[in-house]
């Protein structure tokens, strides 16, 4: 038999083909989706697009300083480290007009940027400005620029003010990224670590990953039991277990923070019950407030509710017959639950843990308050860098790091669960 | 051997055992259940289950012939009284150790695993060798025609194939006995009549002993070798099907099995095995068989099966009456007829449909039926 082929394009009952006509059709449809859409998008892109891609840039931006000294900076990529000590006349020739000249402002603004590099820069500069000003004010020529700089101050002698420069000649720089994990530009521009007394930033973030991983664990381990109980009690019962769930969503953070420290503190409630019990002595008071372990305290109960809900909403819809039937199935409780119960509570494990660790990762107010020295998250610098040093490149780098591991584990969570596992309520 | 050789010996065995209650390989004795103190959900139940036999528990929601199934599997306690499997007593063994299979209501399939392994979860836990589980899984879906299916996840099968993978778990393990909790509940009619057949042969086939649960009438006389009648926690009657519906021993079952006319009076004489009753308002005497009732003057309701009920002749001796059309429905191949008979106005009579009938609504007709086929229930 042998088989045609229509190549015929479709039509409809009117003659106008079938694509176009379907087309005119849905576009009021799409076009109405989209209006009520609207709103929406134009929210995100003002409050979450912008910002952020404004903050990713900022993290590699270095074009001020580049703007306030461009000869400068060009001049100083011909230096030869290996042959000259010090770079070449023209470096301190650039710079003398660019500071004699320069806008005030900018080079106040280019100043702070070079004490982050290294600090000593800015005096360096004003102290010299002064100096060279009355020079130009004068009218005289210097001989040699390079002496006439050394003569104002001998630091300029110095080649590891100078080998700094290297973190900013250029427009674009990935200098705020090494930063925020200790590490720095050397004299040939090469990574390399950070002064020993400047290495600030591996610790933090060593420490927020494991604050981040046991808060998780903690939450798992206490909201688990917590999430059947509430999927399994009577409704009476479990409205009212509910209610003390979502007590703390109802309370202040910081009221709650602050409750955190009256009970941990050495003079306070936990300390004196074991005191009253006789379990320590009055002089062994355990401190456990302003460290680690008040922070993983505290964050733990500040978070679980996260852990806890998830958990609750998957457990809720897994039938009870499940249990029986493995049971029925020759399987003793425990087995039963290991191999039938807890796979299928799986979605909602890696939900609250995801959910769980992206929030303690950059939790800031309580580590703040209650982490003392050395219970500090990486929220807090960035909180420091943001308020107290403006360093809002390095700021910016610890935010694009800090997304940069969100986005890694949502990606490795998509490769092992698959994200359409996911279950929030 | 294999549950797959069994049938010829149970066959045999079926026979011997029914007839032989002290033979009873389940055996529930003055069985009490109350979940709160108050409320007796099942009282007082005494049931014997021979080997081989397929019993239906049948009754409406809330009789508790699911508490009395879930007391079998293990999931209930009975508050009082004790049950017996292969004459041993099982109330303090736990469910896992009871070698009962279950089918749930909703099949009870663990989405997260395959089909396979659906069925090796109770070979795996009874640490029964790679191999051997392979094959016996192999064999149980091929028992329930899904050879093919088994390494599909529960929720890529239908409604029917899910059941029937449901079927073959709580087979492949080889069970003592297999409870079945109205496993076809959740399918479409045509589905689950095809699966009462699919259950009824399976059956036969492997002679397995069967305790199913069920308010489906028609599905519990299609499949079971005995029905036990579930009331308000009391078996009404426990007997084979043709005899529950043709000699059902009060009104409950009466009613609940297949369609049934009654009429309300006073036993007025009894004679032997039959009495007389006269009917509420006058409206006449009823020659009736002696069930229920006890004496003279005691109520009684009569029952009376549509299709014993004859039209257009009269009977001899006695019970004859009119009745006023209602409504006819043309049913193809009879004619249902709701008339008003002695007052009560859902009498039902089935017509067949042999083209000689011409009759309208709002006409009489002339009825009768036999002494043997009304049965003098209680009220």
């Amino acid at each position: 038999m042998e088989v045609t082929i229509s190549t015929a394009e479709l039509l409809t009952t009117d003659g106008t083909p079938l694509k176009q006509s379907l087309r005119k059709a849905e576009r009021r449809n799409k076009l109405r989706a989209f209006l009520l859409v609207f709103p929406l998008l134009l929210f995100i892109v003002v409050t979450f697009v912008m910002p952020i891609g404004d903050m990713l840039l900022r993290s590699v931006d270095d074009s001020q300083i580049n703007s306030v000294f461009p000869n400068t900076f060009n001049e100083y990529k011909s230096w030869d480290k290996e042959a000259d000590e010090l770079p070449p006349e023209e470096v301190y020739k650039s710079l003398f007009f660019e500071l004699a000249n320069g806008d005030k402002r900018q080079i106040g603004k280019a100043l702070t940027r070079m004490n982050y590099a290294k600090s000593g820069w800015k005096s360096l500069i004003k102290k010299t400005t002064r100096e060279i000003k009355k020079i130009v004010k004068k009218g005289e020529e210097p001989v040699s620029y390079k002496d006439t700089f050394i003569k104002i101050n001998k630091l300029w002698a110095d080649p590891t003010y100078w080998y700094s420069f290297n973190q900013m000649v250029n427009d674009r720089s990935s200098i705020y990224y090494w930063n925020a994990i200790d590490r720095t530009f050397d004299e040939d521009g090469d990574v390399a670590l950070q002064d020993e007394k400047r290495r600030m930033y591996i610790n933090t973030w060593f420490r927020t990953f494991k604050v981040s991983i046991y808060v998780t664990i903690f939450c798992l381990i206490l909201g688990f039991p917590v999430a059947h109980l509430l999927a399994n009690l009577p409704l009476r019962y479990s409205n009212l277990l509910m209610i003390f769930v979502l007590l703390p969503f109802w309370t202040s953070l910081l009221v709650r923070t602050t409750a955190w420290i009256v009970m941990l503190q050495q003079n306070g409630v936990i300390n004196g019950i074991l005191v009253w019990l006789g379990v320590i002595s009055d002089d062994g008071r355990i401190q456990m407030v302003y460290n680690e372990a008040g922070t993983l305290i505290a964050m733990t109960q500040i978070l679980l509710p996260f852990m806890i809900l998830p958990l609750y909403s998957v457990m809720r819809v897994i039938p009870k017959s499940h249990m029986r039937a493995a049971q029925n199935l020759g399987a003793k409780p425990a087995m039963a639950f290991w191999r039938v119960y807890l796979p299928q509570t799986i979605p909602g494990i890696s939900a609250g843990g995801l959910l769980v660790f992206v929030l303690a990762i950059g939790y800031f107010i309580t580590p703040e308050l209650v982490g003392g020295k050395d219970g500090k998250l990486i929220g807090s610098w960035i909180a420091y860098h943001l308020r107290t040093t403006l360093n809002w490149g390095l700021c910016a780098a610890l935010g694009g790091i800090l997304l940069g591991i969100m986005l890694i584990f949502y990606w490795l969570y998509n490769k092992i669960v698959g994200i359409d596992n996911i279950k929030l309520g | 051997m294999t549950i797959w050789f069994r049938p010829v010996i149970q066959a045999s065995l079926q026979i011997f055992n029914m007839n032989n209650p002290s033979q009873s390989f389940v055996k529930f004795e003055k069985i009490d259940k109350s979940y709160d103190g108050e409320v007796l959900v099942v009282k007082n139940l005494n049931l014997d289950i021979a080997k081989g036999e397929f019993v239906t528990m049948l009754g409406p929601s809330g009789s508790g012939k699911t508490t009395t199934l879930m007391m079998l599997a293990g999931f209930e306690t009975p508050t009082n009284g004790e049950i017996f499997l292969d004459t041993k007593p099982i109330s303090k063994i736990p469910p896992y150790e009871r070698e009962i299979g279950m089918v749930f209501q909703n099949y009870a399939l663990f989405p997260h695993m395959t089909v396979e392994e659906n069925l090796s979860f109770p070979l795996e836990v009874r640490k029964i060798s790679k191999p051997e589980t392979k094959e016996k899984v192999q064999k149980a879906l091929d028992m329930v025609e899904l050879g093919n299916f088994g390494t599909r996840f529960p929720a890529q099968l239908s409604g029917g194939q899910q059941q029937r993978v449901a079927l073959a778990r709580a087979l492949v393990f080889e069970p003592r006995l297999v409870l079945m909790d109205e496993p076809l509940g959740a399918l479409d009619k045509n589905l689950r009549e095809q699966m009462q057949y699919e259950i009824k042969h399976i059956h036969d086939r492997i002679g397995i002993t069967v305790v199913y649960v069920t308010h489906d009438q028609s599905e519990a006389l299609t499949m079971s070798n005995r029905i036990a009648v579930f009331n308000d926690g009391v078996v009404q009657q426990l007997s084979t099907p043709d005899i529950l519906y043709e000699k059902p021993e009060n009104s409950f079952v009466a009613k609940f099995i297949g369609e049934n006319n009654t009429l309300n009076g006073v036993v007025t004489d009894v004679n032997g095995e039959t009495c007389t009753v006269e009917l509420d308002n006058g409206f006449g005497k009823v020659k009736a068989l002696k069930i229920n009732v006890n004496e003279k003057g005691d109520k009684t309701q009569l029952s009376i099966r549509p299709e014993r009920v004859t039209i257009d002749s009269t009977n001899p001796e006695s019970n004859n009456f009119e009745g006023k059309i209602q409504e006819l429905i043309y049913l193809g191949d009879h004619i249902r007829a709701r008339l008003n008979v002695c007052g009560n106005d859902e009498f039902i009579v089935k017509v067949p449909n042999e083209g000689s009938f011409s009759h309208k609504e709002g006409d009489l007709l002339n009825l009768s039926w036999n002494p043997d086929d009304v049965r003098a229930l209680d009220i």
